[in-house]
């Protein structure tokens, strides 16, 4: 039934938006993670890798953001914020409105039923000495949904539920293949009956065209269950297949968010356009003007002074180097942090 | 995939189902394809049985010595002849074994249970716990261990198995610890570990349904070279005299009972077989620890 690529309806998008601007699944607050550097002899911190440099935005409810980025923008640091895996410098992160940044302990452990994770690396991500059908009673197990009985029977289901056959259960992660090992990652973020799914480069490791599979059986539980998610990724195309908004991330800040549609026809940011100019596309744009960023992505310990992207922006101009822009909203729903709008 | 809806009951009539093999069935099918660990199995198997067995191979108590038979050579009465005591020698040598054995078995289980908790703690939690036991560590390993048990021997003014295996123990734990930490810190970063946590998970679960379980392949090989460790500490420290006593059957002590000139020219009855024990027991350890990393690490093989 997955086998099929489906390209999610944009008016279905677009409605979603509109319908959901007051409820909001995630919202997360000028959220920074900063590591500290240490160094010397006596082991002090002299400095900071600001992972996630202040960054806002928030996910209505059935939503879909994208996160892109180049490796070491930080992205994957922001979805480890929102599993609370990580905790934050500063900023907040709020679950269906109820701040959870400072919540710990056993408190934090009920919250998880609402949001869960599934990681790049199937290889990696499951425990190999754990047969299929403990992985996926472990967390109905962990927070005691219902007796043994009934927990074998949820299993059974929710293998179906991501297209595997209920014998899978008996059987060790390294007999799978990676689509099915990522297939059952995916059972067993479900099991708890999440609201919000953090998908971390979740096909990324795949074949292509498992690749395929694994997006729309992702895209069928987001109908099945109203999940809603944040999609983090460095493939572009993927993430326009996906998502409902698409967040462009560089150096740890948020330099573009807009519906998918806006981002990718008409591009504001610098950044954006370029990555988007590099990504292959499968048409035949023989006039396709190509923005070929030159130089390497600053370090993160000492991001560029204002805009942290003016050291290599075809555009750049004198108040870039002095001030940081901020997000703002230039286009309907499309907001970005540049001062050539400004 | 449609064929059984049902839990249990639609898996057990089709009867075709297999269930699937876990990491650690694979890793002794695999360890049982490599005949040198299987001979090495066998052989230490054989060790334990004659020393545990020994009643049955020789009437002889390993304490009763004949004053009036000392310096034997092999006859049919004593097989490997008697020492210059006037005990026999076969007696000593299976019987020896025993101590030997249990010495290193016993002590290095220990260093594999205390090096497992105190590297597990100081890996699993870091940060300044962690310093701090790494420090205690270091501490650890660079105590003067000889001078240790001549501590011990005097305080106790005793000395014999218990006091052995508990300065082995008490003095080789270290190591294994610091090893241990290596193994959790590496696992902690693990994303099956981190997405344990975030299905709820509490600490220990996660320690012992997830870390735990994943370490046995490095904690088997460690035991086992470790255990062949010490049956060579046994023997040299024995020989050296700070191990067991004379009067206690040992390997080590035979051998430095025959250390002589006259023993080692001309009474290789006397030396030969411990020795010969000594090495057979930690080839076959060390053959079985090879074929356990082997196992449980199909991708390290060269």
């Amino acid at each position: 039934m997955w086998e099929r690529g489906r390209p999610v309806s944009t008016l279905e998008s677009d409605l979603a938006l509109k319908k959901s601007q007051g409820k909001s699944i995630l919202e997360v607050r000028n959220v920074k993670k900063y590591f500290p550097i240490m160094g010397g002899i006596l082991r002090r911190t002299v400095g900071h890798v600001k992972a996630v440099d202040d960054v806002s935005f928030s996910l209505p409810e059935g939503e879909t953001i994208g996160l892109v980025g180049e490796s070491g923008c930080g992205k994957s640091t922001l979805g480890r914020l929102i599993m609370r895996i990580n905790d934050p410098t500063a900023g907040s992160i709020l679950m269906n409105g109820r701040d959870i940044t400072r919540v710990k302990g056993g408190q934090l452990r009920k919250l998880r039923h609402d949001f869960q994770m599934v990681f790049q690396d199937p290889y990696s991500s499951l425990n190999p000495r754990m047969s299929v059908g403990s992985l996926i009673a472990e967390p109905l197990i962990v927070n005691r949904r219902g007796s043994r009985s009934d927990i074998q029977s949820e299993v059974v289901r929710l293998l179906e539920i991501v297209g595997l056959s209920p014998e899978a259960r008996l059987r060790f992660p390294h007999e799978f293949s990676g689509g099915q090992r990522q297939r059952i990652a995916i059972a067993r973020a479900l099991a708890l009956r999440p609201k919000l799914i953090v998908a971390d480069e979740a096909v990324s490791a795949l074949d292509v065209s498992i690749q395929a599979q694994v997006l729309n059986l992702l895209a069928d539980l987001r109908k099945e269950f109203g999940l809603s998610y944040v999609f983090i990724s460095h493939n572009l195309a993927v993430v326009k297949h996906v998502s409902d908004r698409v967040a462009v991330m560089y150096l740890g800040r948020l330099v573009e968010l807009a519906p998918k549609r806006q981002l990718y026809n008409s591009p504001l940011h610098p950044y954006t356009q370029a990555l988007l100019s590099a990504a292959p596309e499968p048409k035949r744009h023989a006039n396709r003007e190509r923005i070929v960023l030159v130089g390497d992505v600053p370090s993160p310990a000492k991001p560029p002074s204002g805009c942290a992207f003016h050291t290599r922006c075809p555009k750049v101009m004198d108040v870039c180097r002095s001030e940081r822009p901020v997000l703002k909203e230039y286009a309907p729903g499309q907001f970005t942090a540049c001062h050539l709008y400004t | 995939m449609a064929t059984s809806m049902a839990s249990n009951a639609g898996i057990k009539s089709r009867g075709a189902v297999v269930k699937g093999k876990s990491p650690s069935r694979l890793a002794f099918e695999r360890f049982m394809r490599n005949p040198l660990a299987v001979a090495g199995t066998v052989i230490l198997l054989a060790i334990i049985f004659v020393t545990v067995g020994a009643p049955l191979f020789t009437h002889y108590s390993p304490s009763a010595m004949n004053i009036m038979n000392t310096n034997a050579p092999p006859s049919a009465a004593h097989p490997l002849g008697t020492d210059q005591s006037g005990y026999d020698n076969l007696t000593r040598l299976l019987y020896g074994g025993r101590v030997d054995l249990t010495v290193a078995f016993s002590a290095g289980v220990m260093t594999l249970v205390i090096g497992t908790i105190y590297g597990g703690i100081s890996g699993f939690f870091g940060g300044w716990i962690d310093n701090l036991m790494m420090r205690f560590v270091d501490v650890m390993l660079n105590f003067p261990f000889v001078v240790f048990i001549l501590f011990l021997e005097a305080v106790f003014n005793t000395s014999g198995e218990l006091l052995l295996i508990t300065v082995v123990v008490l003095t080789s734990w270290p190591a294994s610890g610091r090893f241990m930490r290596g193994v959790f810190i590496q696992l902690r970063e693990q994303d099956f570990v981190i997405g344990a946590t975030t299905i709820g998970a509490g600490t220990w679960r996660t320690i012992f349904r997830h870390m735990l379980p994943n370490t046995v392949g490095t904690l088997s090989v460690l035991v086992s070279f470790a255990v062949a460790g010490y049956v060579g500490l046994e023997a040299a420290l024995t020989f050296i005299g700070l191990g067991l006593p004379l009067t206690v059957a040992s390997w080590g002590g035979m051998l430095s009972d025959a250390s002589n000139y006259t023993a080692m020219t001309t009474q290789p009855y006397l030396w030969l077989p411990p020795a010969i024990m000594i090495v057979l027991t930690i080839l076959s350890v060390n053959f079985i620890g090879d074929g356990l990393r082997d196992a449980f690490d199909p991708q390290m093989r060269s």
